[in-house]
């Protein structure tokens, strides 16, 4: 099973990667890392309430497993999703507004930060329990099996959801049905404040996939590369008809579990090592610097074009009004 | 350009607190991601991060200071080569509050709708099928099963699963046959696994499908009620309108015979109270076909609330191609001017028998079958309460909290004035149910009860 572990270390240059793909990663991952910053600056200055949880960190996972996704594939998640949002294409300016709870939101602010969903770019929430997306993702890939198209659902939950049991309801019946779903569990290392050493004694999570019979393996998601390429194998087998797959992608969140965690449940090194050490925007930014892909002025521009969409996403959502309150009363039934 | 770096809101909560320590100095260099300060909340000591990059130009909140208002100015922040005395300190910025629409409070009356407007149509005494129909004679398990074959021939989106539904022909044999006509894609087994399976028919159902969930008792939905209610009822408001769940849940709910605590609750009440639902518990095996088939149409997740008792009783059910009954239209079995009783799904067996008893009396019932409980034509219980100024609930489900309850509410404030006796809810007792024939005989509602209830209000 050891076999089956990805590269952790990123190349300084990839072959089956361009320049121009390198560069997109960048740029997705600079957007979300950029937004949630602002999210986090927005909610400091009490423009966005409740419970907010930051993706920082964690970048590599969605841009990476987007780049093996194609129109017409969908994916799910749990509350931490900001950045799934913004990988898969939405408008940054609608999920802003949406923390802000303003009628431009893509809930039309009636779902907050946990609940935000688009049909268009087939995003199927933001889901505020802990692994109800699991078997509602498994329900999407039902459906798309039943009417016999071959695209792919990716469900994302973390570490700590993996330890609900409605997750292993959903692999068994995944697995019986062979339904094209990859199960995406983001290890992060932390269910708000257990770390996985205190939550389970199990060596790994993918591996648990085993009793039922589907396949996965271990990706190192500080590595976008490493995350794409385990990416395109685990849609392969879905769209193959091959039934479900698991990948167990080894990630970090920098930030506390949401904006009011003081995370001292781990060090302060430890989270300053693997920014130094791991980040996985600096490791692209330097295969582009490196790889003599981009200049340090290219990488300026880019830092600024995306400063610039993140500040209009901002503005964006402080100027868009309030709901009118006849919105209380809409969308309760279809 | 300079900018002023305010003291942040650290939780849902937080108003103000303490600047407990700098762990930056004027002249140093930060980017985002730097830990700039400690800051004590109201529940913990918080590390705060830059979040735009540039020269700590003033410290403008010393550390140790208690009691920082929210969005005060705590720093500035310059770009290179900016001064710092240039800089103009500003006053602490208001965090936005909601807008306050003023709520006009006239002539008394409350000033918003107790819930959104629903469409009822008024109860009949006419059937819902046209004059000279054929009848045929059908039981309530053939009515459910014809419903969802009927509408499984129309709309190749709906399925049916659950636990032994296919090759078992259903626990109940509600759905004999259907294995045969529409093969394993459509009607499909399940291991025994409920909180999974709601949660995949839930998903399905936003994939595009028409699920139809049986639980094998609404007793083993308790396992699923999360994804009931969480994912399928709420997803439509939460996503602004763009998806929801338009699928069934259905199965017997209640008593049956002997089996029970944990196999005999009516979870009537749980499921009326959830905006999103729609909640249907059909009594004649007509209404059983009819509202089967509105609910698989209907683009909303259904709580379909069938009887295990109820299953074999046969009715008069129309001989038509294409029979539906709408939700929120109550159906009235008996007229009368003396007190109204108001039931549903198995309580209607009290009701009419009560009905019966009592014309012996010389005590004239007029007999409601809600039929659907939300929407709930309450409509048709105010007319009727006008008419006969008392009413008497028919449940089996618990009192507290009951679907009477409700209803009694609704007439104190609907119709006070018209009332001449209290409205009485017969429910089931407050006990779990016991299994002892004798005692949970005792546990359920009696048509002796009923009939003494109309008696009281009656003042016979």
């Amino acid at each position: 099973m050891a076999a089956r572990k990805a590269t952790s270390k990123p190349a300084a240059a990839k072959p089956n990667v361009s320049a121009e793909e390198l560069t997109a990663y960048y740029k997705d991952m600079l957007l979300i890392r950029r937004f949630e910053e602002k999210a986090g600056q927005l909610y400091g200055m009490g423009l966005i309430g409740g419970f907010c949880h930051l993706y920082i960190g964690q970048e590599a996972v969605v841009v990476g497993l987007e780049a093996a996704a194609k129109e017409g594939d969908k994916r799910i998640t749990s509350y931490r999703d900001h950045g799934h949002m913004l990988a898969c294409g939405m408008d940054p300016n609608g999920v802003m507004a949406e923390l802000t709870g303003r009628e431009g939101g893509y809930s039309k602010g009636k779902g907050g930060s946990m609940h935000m969903f688009s049909k268009e770019k087939h995003f199927y929430g933001g889901h505020g329990i802990v692994a109800a997306q699991v078997p509602l993702g498994a329900g999407l890939a039902f459906a798309d099996k039943y009417k016999g198209n071959d695209n792919v659902t990716f469900t994302y939950f973390g570490d700590g959801a993996a330890n609900q049991g409605q997750v292993y309801e959903a692999y068994n019946m995944a697995e019986l049905w062979n339904l094209p779903c990859v199960f995406v569990i983001e290890n992060n290392q932390y269910a708000m404040g257990t770390s996985t050493k205190r939550s389970t004694h199990s060596p790994s999570y993918w591996e648990r996939g085993a009793a039922y019979g589907i396949k996965g393996e271990e990706v190192d998601g500080m590595d976008v590369l490493a995350v794409k390429a385990a990416g395109e194998k685990a849609v392969e087998v879905c769209r193959a008809g091959k039934g479900p797959y698991i990948l167990e992608i080894k990630t970090y969140r920098y930030r506390g579990h949401s904006m009011s965690d003081p995370a001292k449940y781990r060090t302060r090194e430890e989270v300053q090592k693997m920014r130094d050490e791991r980040d996985p925007i600096e490791a692209v930014r330097s295969m582009l610097l490196t790889g003599k892909h981009a200049t340090e002025d290219d990488l300026k521009a880019i830092d600024k074009e995306i400063k610039e969409v993140v500040n209009a996403s901002a503005e964006f959502a402080k100027e868009s009004p309030e709901p009118a309150l006849d919105e209380l009363w809409t969308d309760i039934y279809a | 350009m300079a900018t002023e770096i305010l003291m942040p809101a650290l939780s849902p909560t937080m108003e103000e607190g303490t600047l407990a320590k700098w762990l930056v100095k004027e002249g140093d260099t930060v980017s985002s991601g730097d830990i700039m300060a400690e800051i004590e909340t109201d529940k913990a000591t918080m590390e705060f991060e830059a979040v735009d990059e540039g020269i700590i130009g003033k410290i403008l909140i010393a550390e140790g200071t208690e009691g920082v208002k929210v969005n005060t100015a705590i720093a500035v922040l310059l770009e290179e080569g900016e001064d710092a005395s240039a800089v103009p300190t500003s006053a602490p910025v208001e965090a936005p509050a909601p807008s306050e629409s003023p709520v006009e409070v006239a002539g008394g009356e409350i000033p918003w709708p107790l819930k959104p407007a629903e469409v009822a149509i008024a109860a009949t005494l006419e059937p819902d099928w046209p004059e000279g129909t054929a009848m045929k004679q059908q039981t309530v398990r053939e009515a459910l099963r014809d419903g969802m074959a009927e509408e499984m021939r129309r709309d190749d989106t709906v399925f049916l699963m659950g636990e032994e539904v296919a090759e078992y022909q259903g626990a109940y044999k509600i759905s004999q046959g259907m294995l045969d006509e529409f093969g394993d894609k459509r009607v499909i087994d399940t291991p025994i696994t409920e909180h999974g399976f709601a949660g995949i028919g839930v998903g399905a159902a936003f994939g595009g499908l028409r699920p139809i969930v049986e639980f094998m008792t609404f007793n083993f939905a308790m396992q699923a009620i999360d994804h009931i209610i969480n994912s399928a009822a709420k997803t439509l408001y939460m996503s602004g309108g763009q998806m929801g769940a338009p699928m069934v849940f259905r199965g017997p709910n209640g008593a049956a015979a002997r089996v029970g605590a944990q196999h005999s609750q009516d979870y009537a009440a749980w499921y009326m109270q959830v905006p999103g639902l729609k909640v249907v518990m059909p009594y004649s095996a007509s209404d059983a076909k009819g509202l089967m088939k509105t609910a698989i149409r209907d683009d909303n997740p259904v709580i379909f609330l069938e009887n295990e008792i109820l299953y074999g009783k046969t009715f008069d059910v129309p001989d038509l191609e294409d029979y539906t009954v709408p939700f929120g239209k109550a159906r009235i079995w008996r007229e009368g001017t003396d007190v109204t009783i108001v039931s549903f799904g198995i309580g209607m067996t009290y009701a009419l028998e009560a009905a019966d008893k009592l014309a012996e009396d010389g005590i004239s019932a007029e007999v409601i079958d809600l039929r659907t409980l939300r929407p709930m034509d309450t409509a048709s219980i105010i007319n009727s309460v006008m008419k006969t100024n008392r009413c008497v609930t028919v449940e089996e489900g618990w009192p507290q909290g009951s679907v009477g309850s409700y209803i009694s509410s609704v007439i104190m404030q609907e119709a006070f004035d018209y009332l001449d006796a209290p409205v009485i809810t017969c429910t089931g007792k407050d006990v779990p149910m016991p299994y002892a024939a004798n005692l949970e005989k005792h546990a359920l509602i009696t048509t002796d009860e009923v009939v003494a209830a109309v008696k009281q209000v009656t003042y016979r």
